[in-house]
């Protein structure tokens, strides 16, 4: 059974093999596709279009769906290696552990915002960034410049007393739990830590910092936590919602999945701590 | 900044010229219209043209709403960098993003573009679809 571990708890050997695992899908080209797929999604989502991965209720099972199609190629290279999670509102500082150059490295230097160190520096060979927006071909960072603070705890907490899981309009305007974990209304959680990364992580092709996973995997959480504590509240709209994912229909891009297939993480993994 | 010789940016430099020449237009000075900086307006922001940190940026609305194939939707209006379209998108609430700045809205699609050249760095940018 998969256990997603906070990623500050990790030993230097799950460590090893996570990096090691995400290296041989780079390696393979597989890793590529989920970049691919992902910058897909964030150029064709509209507020007033067909919205599926992002600025709309599905934005969370989506993601949960994209993170369990990762980690099992994660787990097609080496069986033990889980997708672990950053919560930032704790890890909140470019010194914590999980920028070490025995993990994911350090912020970019100031001249051009390349990361310097651990596995995915360019100087490795290792990580050519190929799917991108721009000329550059190496992994980028400036850890607090975009936004100088991470989300707090107390912020976190604001955003999972709110009830409703999503209301009308269905998108960036959007009153209620989804839209402000997403970021787009209010204290601003999901989107605040794209930002503060920065780099690739503050772009569409995001998925090409390897921070992408763990971020989103605390993201999840988060939506787990928020299910317990709102026992009652189901994913919203449940159905009849033109251009939104509603709770028995199918998503794209695998056309096999509904939000309410994915509602219960606990058949897929669960997480050290409840 | 290797990804912007000075070779490539002169050759650039010289096809705006010629294009701005066939337009009859006056080259690299700011002359965007000040509506294009006013989120919450009706119907699409107003075009701009200037030069900023040294790169062209223009804005225009997009007729049709769309402009290329591939997973792009076709926002209405057109943004570049040195000639080279920039993927951007306005939310709900009027505010813009683009794609190198996706999950930190500014107020107008030129802010947006500014963003954008700031990010860049000097880097050239990409046609979208992404390779």
């Amino acid at each position: 059974m998969t256990v997603r571990k906070n990623q500050a708890s990790l030993t230097a050997d799950e460590k090893r093999r996570f990096v090691a695992a995400l290296l041989e899908l780079k390696r393979s080209g597989r890793y590529d596709a989920f970049v691919t797929t992902h910058n897909a999604f964030i150029i064709g989502d509209t507020d007033n279009g067909e919205r599926t991965g992002h600025r709309s209720p599905s934005f969370l099972p989506w993601h949960r769906r994209f993170l369990l199609e990762f980690e099992r190629a994660l787990q097609s290279v080496d069986a033990s290696v889980a997708l672990p999670y950053w919560d930032w509102s704790v890890d909140r500082s470019p010194r914590s552990s999980l920028w070490a150059p025995d993990f994911l490295g350090g912020t970019g230097r100031s001249r051009d915002g390349q990361v310097t160190d651990g596995p995915f520096a360019a100087s490795s060979g290792n990580w050519p960034i190929t799917v991108r927006v721009d000329g550059r071909t190496f992994l980028r960072r400036a850890l607090g410049t975009g936004v100088r603070e991470l989300p707090t705890r107390a912020e976190v907490d604001s955003v999972l007393a709110m009830s409703t899981y999503d209301m009308a309009p269905w998108n960036s305007g959007s009153d209620g739990f989804r839209n402000h974990l997403e970021g787009w209304r209010g204290v601003n959680l999901h989107n605040r830590v794209h930002v503060w990364v920065g780099g690739q992580m503050a772009t569409g092709v995001s998925p090409n910092d390897p921070v992408f996973w763990l971020h989103h995997a605390y993201i999840d959480k988060l939506w787990a936590e928020w299910q317990r504590r709102h026992p009652q509240a189901g994913y919203l709209p449940a159905a009849g919602t033109p251009d939104v994912v509603d709770l028995r229909e199918t998503m794209k891009p695998w056309n096999d999945t509904t939000p309410a297939d994915l509602l219960d993480h606990t058949p897929h993994y669960t997480f050290d701590t409840a | 900044m290797p990804e912007l010789s000075r070779r490539r940016a002169l050759t650039t430099a010289a096809a705006l010229a010629a294009a701005a020449t066939a337009t009859g237009t006056a080259a690299a000075h700011s002359t965007h219209a000040a509506p294009s900086d006013s989120p919450n307006s009706p119907g699409a922001p107003g075009s701009f043209d200037e030069v900023y940190k040294g790169r062209r940026i223009q804005g225009r609305p997009a007729a049709g709403g769309g402009h290329h194939g591939g997973g792009h939707h076709g926002g209405g209006y057109a943004v570049f960098v040195d000639g080279v379209e920039l993927h951007v998108m306005r939310n709900a609430d009027g505010s813009w993003i683009s794609v190198v700045s996706h999950y930190a809205p500014v107020p107008s699609p030129r802010a947006a573009a500014r963003a954008a050249v700031d990010e860049l760095q000097g880097a050239r940018l990409l046609p979208f679809p992404t390779n």
